[in-house]
Order: structure tokens, then sequence, then C-alpha cells
């Protein structure tokens, strides 16, 4: 891996550093945007356009409303309009990774919102007791769907869109003539109705940067004791930096006005727990391989069919914890709940944050991104007092964007490849 | 119908068999018998000595026998290491459940060690995503990838059609690599050049029977095509 061979694609932590050392800070500079644009244009794009999309959205949005969409309280609300989305996207990019879609898991969480709310107003259920039976029957839901395909081979696409009918048809039988459901309950209402305190949310901040530092410097050292390439530490000083930036300035600008809100460590949590199964374990590395080419899965031994059974399943869990979410913030269980552009907006999250239709590309970081983007977008039009048929266009509009870029990205490896 | 009729060959440590014949004259079709991927109605397969049954692609497997397919069967969207190891993952077990930590390091220093004692050196990092590779360089994964795990005997079909000449000759120096290591190699290839350049014997097939026999530098291009197209009857020396 000398620096001759740099005139080729890809750009590893082993290529930078071994620009960085050769070629000093003015070279290395120009050659690694040599080595990304390469990148770009063979179409491995990676988070870079959301990033920049974010920028453009909140600086735009930001000047409309005399940067009233920036202020500590609207970004506040912004993460508890986001947290029920971004649950739910995690499920669609997990499913998006294999190659397919889910197009149920906004009846899933209209319909164990409407058990939570029936369970514990009507049956006087405890709390947990009803949570624990709402994502039971989300998982549930997800593993019949998933089976369902992976058995009778039915597209998954028309498996879940016949759910999306029924399991909506039996939410609003749950739910019976009274419609919705007033879910007064403390423990449910304090998960998108409650803020750490400040000291808890520094806390969670220093301790994400320290996580982040701790973890990847032993990595570097472990691969360097192992022989292997490793980064030099100025690259993971630099990364370090920067996500400690972000965390601090975060916690920083929420603490400003109530404090992190649970529901967004919630979120935070599921993201970072999902992100370390889909590319640190087994069953991760199945997922992308059984969406990159089923053949080769299968020949390697892989049980494609429990793999895409366990996909479905944690898309109805996650459905359910968005579920879940959404009721706490609406403290109500409604007919309306998981309709109208619940569905939409949760797959746009995840097409939107980078992660590829086309199977096996993607990461669950994008539902989080995509999910930033979404609920940007609704929250600044809402500050422009905007109807909601300029909602709907815009949202449209962007999902188009993002899909486009998407299949242009494809096309470009295709063109780079061999 | 019967597809294959008496077509005997052996395959020793050390040594490179091609397998040739016009399309439709059974050699995928051998290939797959001895793979597990078809098995055979009538027959038998001795390996290191003793009789064998494979019955499928795991029995072939256990006992070291390894297949490449055409269509190379690597996934795109992962690199190198994580395609070499694809179904056998190095893991930690320290968490008691079915969820399994990957050990990434030791994946990459073996995959790293497998590629340079094959000398497949044109690879800028083993981390590089397979979609980002040429042609030779895929199909030198590929075979990398079978030879991993204790293989004895490397079954390879059409490794070259797909390839351009420098590619090509990459991929031929691997072959001769294997059989350096001590692996039985098995290639299947319509391109005589190439055939009579690396193999150590080879057998001719023809509509589902064993035409000929050559052992290397025992044939000259025109006999092997004679053989093939059952031109002339030929005298096949490597028959007895």
């Amino acid at each position: 891996m000398s620096s001759k061979d740099l005139t080729s694609a890809q750009t590893s932590p082993d290529e930078i550093a071994a620009v960085i050392q050769e070629r000093g800070l003015r070279g290395s500079i120009r050659t690694l945007t040599r080595l990304g644009l390469q990148r770009v244009r063979q179409g491995e794009l990676g988070p870079l356009p959301v990033i920049l999309g974010l920028i453009v959205i909140a600086l735009y949005f930001g000047s409309q409303t005399s940067w009233v969409f920036l202020n500590a309280r609207n970004m506040s609300n912004l993460v508890l309009q986001i947290a029920a989305i971004g649950a739910v996207a995690i499920g669609i990019v997990l499913v998006l990774l294999l190659g397919e879609i889910d197009l149920s898991v906004g009846s899933i969480a209209g319909l164990t919102s409407a058990i939570l709310g029936v369970l514990i107003v009507y049956h006087d259920w405890p709390w947990w007791l009803a949570i624990i039976v709402m994502l039971a029957v989300g998982a549930g839901i997800g593993a019949f769907q998933g089976a369902w395909f992976a058995y009778f081979g039915v597209p998954a696409f028309v498996v879940t869109l016949a759910g999306y009918l029924a399991w909506q048809g039996v939410q609003l039988r749950v739910l019976g003539s009274n419609g919705t459901v007033n879910v007064f309950e403390p423990h449910i209402d304090k998960i998108a109705g409650s803020y750490l305190p400040t000291y808890w949310g520094w806390a969670l901040g220093v301790g994400v940067a320290a996580v982040y530092a701790a973890a990847n410097l032993l990595k570097q050292i472990r691969r360097r004791r192992a022989g292997l390439s490793s980064q030099p530490l100025v690259v993971l000083l630099v990364w370090t930096t920067i996500i400690t930036a972000i965390s601090l300035g975060a916690v920083g600008y929420l603490n400003d006005y109530a404090g992190v809100p649970t529901a967004g460590v919630i979120m935070l949590g599921l993201v970072f727990f999902f992100a370390w199964l889909t590319t640190r374990t087994k069953f991760g590395r199945y997922i992308y391989a059984v969406g990159g080419n089923v053949e080769a899965a299968r020949r390697a031994g892989i049980n494609v069919r429990a793999i895409r059974i366990w996909v479905f399943t944690l898309s109805g869990l996650m459905a359910a914890v968005g579920g879940l979410i959404f009721t706490s913030r609406l403290t109500a269980a409604s007919t309306q709940t998981g309709t109208g552009t619940f569905l939409l907006e949760a797959i746009a999250a995840a097409v939107i944050g980078g992660t590829s239709l086309f199977g096996g590309r993607g990461s669950v970081w994008s539902a989080l991104l995509g999910a930033l983007v979404i609920g940007s977008v609704s929250n600044g039009l809402d500050l422009m007092s905007q109807p909601p048929e300029i909602k709907y266009m815009v949202e449209g509009a962007i999902l188009l964007v993002a899909v486009t870029v998407d299949a242009i990205a494809r096309r470009g490896r295709e063109a780079a490849g061999r | 119908m019967k597809a294959l009729t008496d077509v005997d060959f052996d395959v020793y440590p050390s040594e490179v068999v091609a397998l040739c014949g016009d399309n439709g004259a059974g050699k995928s079709t051998l290939v797959k018998c001895v793979a597990g991927t078809h098995p055979p109605d009538a027959g038998k397969i001795f390996f290191e000595g003793r009789e064998v049954k494979i019955s499928s692609p795991h029995d072939a497997t256990r006992l070291g026998i390894e297949t490449v397919y055409q269509d190379l069967a690597l996934c795109d969207n992962l690199d190198v290491v994580q395609n070499m190891y694809l179904g056998r993952e190095a893991v930690r077990r320290f968490v008691p459940f079915a969820v399994e930590p990957l050990s990434e390091r030791e994946m990459e220093k073996q995959s790293l060690d497998v590629l340079k004692s094959l000398r497949v050196t044109t690879l800028m990092s083993v981390r590089a995503k397979v979609a980002q590779l040429s042609g030779g360089q895929r199909q030198s994964v590929a075979i990398s990838k079978a030879v991993m795990w204790n293989s004895k005997i490397v079954l390879l079909d059409e490794p070259t059609a797909a390839l351009g000449v420098a590619q090509t000759e990459q991929v031929l120096a691997l072959i001769a690599r294997l059989r350096e290591q001590g692996l039985g190699v098995v290639v299947i290839s319509h391109n005589l050049a190439e055939v009579l350049d690396i193999a150590d014997r080879i057998v001719v097939l023809r509509l589902g029977r064993r035409a000929a026999t050559f052992e290397r530098g025992e044939a000259t291009p025109d006999d092997v095509v004679a053989a093939i197209t059952g031109s002339r009857m030929l005298k096949a020396s490597g028959d007895s």
C-alpha cells in the first residue's frame, strides 16, 4: 500500500495516513480532495449529501424566520418531533439494507399505540406491562410478515401493503366506537414530556465524546499491536474534536431551554445500538450480505430466510417503539395515529439519510440524519405558517431528490466497477 | 437423460487439470458432481484413497473441495476481508447470546497473510469494496477465498472467461501458485492456448464422454481441437 497506488479509488484510513506522512499538509489536502471527488464520481457518497442538505435547510429556515428556527426552544421541539419518526426509520433502514421495503410500519405504530392506550385506560393494566405487550405485538406482526415473505416468496412490498391496510383495520377495531383514548399515565407521558436534568445532560455529552475517543484510541492501539495499518494520531484527534464539539454543543444548546429531551436520548441510544448491531456483529454482516448478493450469501451458508424474518421482526418492533413515543407526545392514542404521512416520512427519512433503496448500502445513522431533514422542513414550514399542502409538496420533492441522488450514485458505481 | 458417462479423471496434489470441451460437453455438470451441487446418480469419487460420498456442497467443503463459480459469488457492497470470511466470520463469544461480535483484527490479519502468500499484491487495501476492484482482482479474491480454508482441491469454472489479457495473466499466475502450494486444481476452460500453457493434464469431454486425455507437452493445439470437435478419431495415449 505505497503511495503510488493512490491513483485508484478508495480512500481508506491507511491511504490517508500514507498521504499525510508522505506529502505534508498542503500536498495531502490536495490529494485527499482529489480522492474525495473521485469517490463521489464513483457513487460512494455516504452521508455527505444529507449533511450538506441539513446545513442549507438550517440556514434557509433560520434566515426566513429571523433565526427563531435555530433557537434553543425550537431545537428542543425539533428533537421531540423527530424522535418517533427516527425510531421507525431505524427499522426501515434495516429492511432497506436487505433490499426490501416495509409499508406496514405506520399501521403497526398506530395499532400498537391503540393497544397501549386501551390496556392502560380501559383495562387498568400497569404501564410497564402494557408497554411490553405493545412491543411484543409489533415484533410479532413483523415476524409474521417476514415469515410470509421468506417462506411463500410473496414480495415484501405486497405482504406489507396488505399489512398496511389490515393493521389499520385492527387499530380501528381496538379503539372501538370512542375513537380517541387519552393516555394520562405519568410514566408514559414522561417519555416525550421530560428532560434530563442539566448535569445529566452534560454527563451524557461528555460520556459520548469520551467513549468515542477511548474506543477509537483502543482500536488503533490494538491494530498497531497486531501489525495492521493504523490511522495517525492526528486524524483521530481531529475526529474526536469534531465529535466532542457536536456532542457538547448540542447538550449546551438544549440545556439553554429545558434540557436534553428524554425521547431524544432514547432515539440516540437506539441508533447507537443498531449501528453496533449492523456493523460489528455477524448478524449485521449477514444483513448487508443478503442485501448485496443473495446468491453469494446463500452459497456462503448464510440462512437467508432467518435473516429476513429477523429483520422484519426488528422493523415491527421499532414501529411499536415509534408508536410508544408518538403516544406519549400526543398523550393520546387516536384513529389518526400512524396514518397520513407517518409511513412515508419514516421511509423518506431512511432514504434521505443515504440508505440505498437497492439494498446493501447505507447505515443506521441515516435514520437520524434523514429524520432531522424531514423534521426540520416540517418544523420550518410551520414556523413560516405555511399550510399543510405546501408541506406535502415540499416533502414529496425532497424524497424525489433523495431517491434520484441514490439512483444516480448507483449508476456511478456501476460505471466505475470493473 | 444421461448427461455424463465414463468420465473418469484424476487430480493429484500440486497438479493442474484442465477440463475442455465444446458447449454442452458436460464440463460444468461434471464439476457440479464433484462440488456437490449436483450429486451424480452413479459413479464413484475417491478422495485421498478412500471412497467418499458427496451429496451436498457442505460435504465437498468438509473434505476440502472448494469451487469458484463463473459468477464469483462475491458481495459487491462488502470489502475484501468481509467477502473472504463471509459465512465463516471470526467472532468473540463474550455475549451469551446469538449476537456474535466480529473479530475484525483477526480476520484482516489472516486475509492479508493469505493474499500475501498467494502474492495477490495488486489490491490497494483489503478494506476496499469489491465493487471497486478490477475483474482480475475480483477473480483473485474469489480464488483466495476458496483456498484459505485448508482446502485441498479447487475447482475453477472458466476463471478467465470475462478477463482482459493482463488480468488473465494475473489469474494464471495465481493458479500456478496454487499448484506450488500443493493444491490440486481443476480448471474448466475454453481457451486452448491458456490450457496448454498451465495444465499438467488435459481432459477433453465430448457429448458427455471423455474423448481424450493428454499429459503435459504431449498434445498440439490441433490434437486437442480434434478431440473437442471429434473431427478425427485420435489414439489418446493418456487413456490407459
